[in-house]
């Protein structure tokens, strides 16, 4: 194996001969993937032997895996030996030059969001040398996190500094072999956030501003874990509402959270990844494991998504309630224009006695955009009086877009109460009417309704945060009626 | 303030409107009745400026400029505002909300600048009072659960707040209880005044009992037939619709 690490190591440095100049800008693999990559990205980042041996294991049960095909969606086929694994940080050859080179629609979309220019530059993804004054508020911020004890760093720090925590939890609650998406993540992820709050701390602050600036740089298999001791509680936002950009066009993320005794965990994402342009071309395909562990009795985890971005999402933000008492929560509102497609939702399973869960759904799709809903609730033997409330509501805009809904429930306790409520509607010409009589222009009033209709899911989330899906809302769905 | 000459007007491709004539000015209240069928709330819609139907021949003016070009909140800028005979349920959207939001775009378009939320509520405070509007309908989501009754008071209050120049009453009276009715045509009432007209759109006389019409129209398949003053709602009223119709026939 070590002459083989010899030979990639020798391509980088033909990459390096090709014009390369700095020594950070070599650290790019060539496309394609075997045991050589994994081990070369694990030696990049320093980590201990155990956790390459993890990374191997993922990926020797990947190799036994195919493709899923079971979601609603019309995916092209991935040819995985034609990605490169390790480009840290992301090559600034292969994006736009300048603003320039990007998309006008994208930049059209960042002024009306009021996204400052440099900024704006980050988004795109082209190059930009200084990263405004990011770095001091983000270590203001750590300072205040460290005074909580609260610990909140990339993934890579992590594992250099609290190798027990992440061994302890890491894949605990999606181990390598659950999905295929999972297990290739397991493999090759590069970096990512780590969260830990300690027994009885309440996080200070929401988890947001840190993230936000970080965002930009986290690759494209991205590795998430939060983990809150008992009687903790934390309030996590993921994403942006400004359309980020990537050259990636694979996104394979895994979020795992751990809620033990008496915790709670909220987490909040907004993902607007480009989505390609109105003939599709160019979006991201997003293919997300989430998943909440309840481990504590007690303990809480909730959902919070707004899904605007990528042209394929599939994605299913899950809660594991084996804790007694624990409760799971999914509020989501995912939308689809022109050609995107996504097929989201969530699993609550329900293991442990008297556990509750919520499920919000919110699917809108327009122009030839297809939005699947699939949720699984699965009542286990024990878990003696589980209840769970499902309400699913899709809006379609215009005559070519569809909307689905796949509902599962298992049932294995008697005592199990379980509702689920589902509705399509099609955004009424009525309503339009009604609003436009009253004076408002069109295009606020179809606003006005999809805001209407989303309601429940957008007070679930932080304020600013609220505000802003709000806006973002109105300017994906610009131009889908009329 | 509003003239509508030889209105022609189409839905889908059958012919609803066929050559209606009406001068309404400022202060009047002209109320159009006429059995089902005949274009009573086709006509409403047209002049509000609905989707789906056509206006094949004839103009509408108001205040002497066409508004047939216009799209439905330039005519609801312009000052026309529709009572519907169905309000919509927009689920999530807060009554007042919708309200405020139509009040700032009317001003907008007038050139006057947006009211904030302490003078909108002073406004709203004393319009709720005109129609007896309860509090809790204001915070809730438009329509959503309101009772016909409530609905219905719930646009007359819309109304109150909008101030328009011409209020049009798509059979505000059908489905309200006798209580209901009083209340919502007190409402009306109040607002009547030398610079504002009403069209009250309505198959019975009885509201006309509460609202006293300055003019009563007949339409009969897509015609006005007849028209007189508010006696002749209570003749109709007592005899029917078809002695004007066969009355319309012979001449």
């Amino acid at each position: 194996m070590a002459a083989k690490s010899e030979n990639v190591e020798e391509l980088v440095r033909k990459d390096y001969e090709h014009g390369f100049t700095t020594e950070i800008d070599a650290d790019t693999v060539p496309p394609g993937l075997n045991e050589d990559v994994i081990t070369f990205i694990s030696k990049k980042k320093e980590e201990p032997e155990w956790l390459l041996e993890w990374r191997l294991k993922a990926y020797r049960h990947w190799l036994t895996m195919e493709d899923p095909t079971w979601a609603h969606l019309d995916i092209e086929h991935i040819d995985y030996q034609a990605i490169s694994y390790y480009s840290a940080p992301k090559s600034k050859e292969d994006g736009p030059k300048s603003l320039d080179e990007v998309d006008p629609k994208l930049l059209e979309t960042y002024e009306k969001l009021g996204i400052p220019l440099q900024e704006q530059k980050m988004l795109a993804g082209v190059a930009v040398d200084a990263v405004f004054d990011s770095v001091s508020v983000a270590t203001t911020f750590k300072g205040k996190l460290k005074e909580a004890g609260v610990i909140f760093c990339s993934f890579s720090e992590a594992v250099k500094d609290y190798p027990d925590l992440v061994k302890k939890y890491l894949g605990s609650v999606v181990p390598t072999a659950d999905n295929f998406f999972a297990a290739l993540n397991s493999a090759v992820f590069t970096d990512g956030s780590f969260c830990y709050i300690p027994k009885g701390v309440r996080c200070p602050m929401e988890l947001s501003t840190y993230f936000r600036i970080n965002a930009s740089n986290t690759g494209q298999f991205e590795r998430t874990l939060i983990v809150a001791d008992e009687g903790s509680h934390v309030s996590y936002l993921e994403g942006c509402t400004a359309p980020m950009r990537d050259e990636n066009q694979l996104h394979a993320a895994v979020v795992e959270l751990v809620a033990l005794d008496d915790a709670e965990i909220k987490y909040s994402t907004v993902q607007n990844w480009y989505p390609g342009d109105e003939n599709g071309v160019g979006g991201i395909y997003n293919f997300v494991t989430k998943r909440g562990d309840c481990r504590g009795k007690n303990s809480k985890i909730s959902w919070t998504q707004v899904e605007t971005g990528s042209a394929i999402t599939w994605k299913y933000p899950s809660c594991l309630l084996k804790g007694d008492n624990s409760v799971g929560e999914f509020y989501s509102v995912a939308v689809t224009n022109n050609h995107q497609q996504a097929d989201t939702g969530t699993k609550m399973i329900h293991i442990g006695k008297n556990t509750k869960s919520t499920i919000i759904s919110k699917g809108i799709s327009a122009k030839q955009a297809q939005n699947a809903y699939r949720g699984l609730v699965k009542i286990s033997k024990h878990a003696d009086n589980a209840r769970n409330y499902t309400q699913c509501d899709s809006l379609l805009m215009g005559d070519k877009c569809g909307a689905h809904t796949f509902p599962y429930i298992e049932a294995k306790n008697s005592t199990a109460t379980v509702e689920h409520e589902a509705t399509t509607s099609k955004i009424g010409d009525d309503q339009l009417f009604y609003c436009r009589q009253r004076g408002i222009k069109e295009e606020d009033a179809v606003n006005m309704i999809v805001n209407g209709f989303c309601k429940e899911v957008f007070k679930e989330l932080p304020m600013e945060f609220a505000v802003e899906a709000q806006k973002l809302l109105g300017i994906t769905l610009e131009g889908a009626v009329g | 303030m509003l003239k509508i000459e030889n209105l022609h007007a189409n839905v889908e491709d059958k012919k609803i409107l066929k050559g209606i004539n009406l001068q309404v000015n400022a202060g009047e209240v002209h109320a159009i009745m006429g059995p089902n069928g005949s274009g009573k709330s086709t006509l409403a819609n047209v002049l509000s400026g609905r989707d789906g139907y056509t206006v094949t021949e004839g103009n509408i003016l108001f205040e002497n400029d066409s508004i047939l070009e216009l799209d439905p909140e330039e005519r609801a800028w312009a000052g026309i505002f529709l009572a519907f005979q169905y309000p919509v349920e927009i689920p999530g959207v807060n009554n007042v909300y919708l309200l405020k939001a139509a009040v700032n775009a009317i001003r907008e378009n007038r050139g006057e600048p947006p009211l904030d939320a302490v003078e909108f509520l002073a406004l709203v405070k004393e319009k709720m009072k005109l129609v007896k509007m309860k509090e809790d309908l204001l915070n809730r989501s438009v329509n959503e659960g309101f009772s016909g009754g409530e609905k219905k008071r719930n646009e007359i209050f819309q109304m109150a707040v909008l101030e328009p120049k011409l209020g049009i009453l798509d059979e505000t009276d059908s489905g309200l209880d006798i209580d209901a009715l009083k209340i919502v045509s007190e409402g009306v009432n109040h607002l009547r005044s030398d610079d504002r007209a009403f069209i009250l759109v309505t198959h019975y006389q009885r509201l006309l009992d509460y609202i006293k019409p300055d003019f009563v129209h007949v339409l009969s398949d897509g015609k006005i037939i007849k028209s007189g003053g508010p006696e002749l709602a209570l003749e109709l009223e007592d005899k029917g619709y078809d002695w004007v119709k066969d009355e319309a026939q012979a001449a």
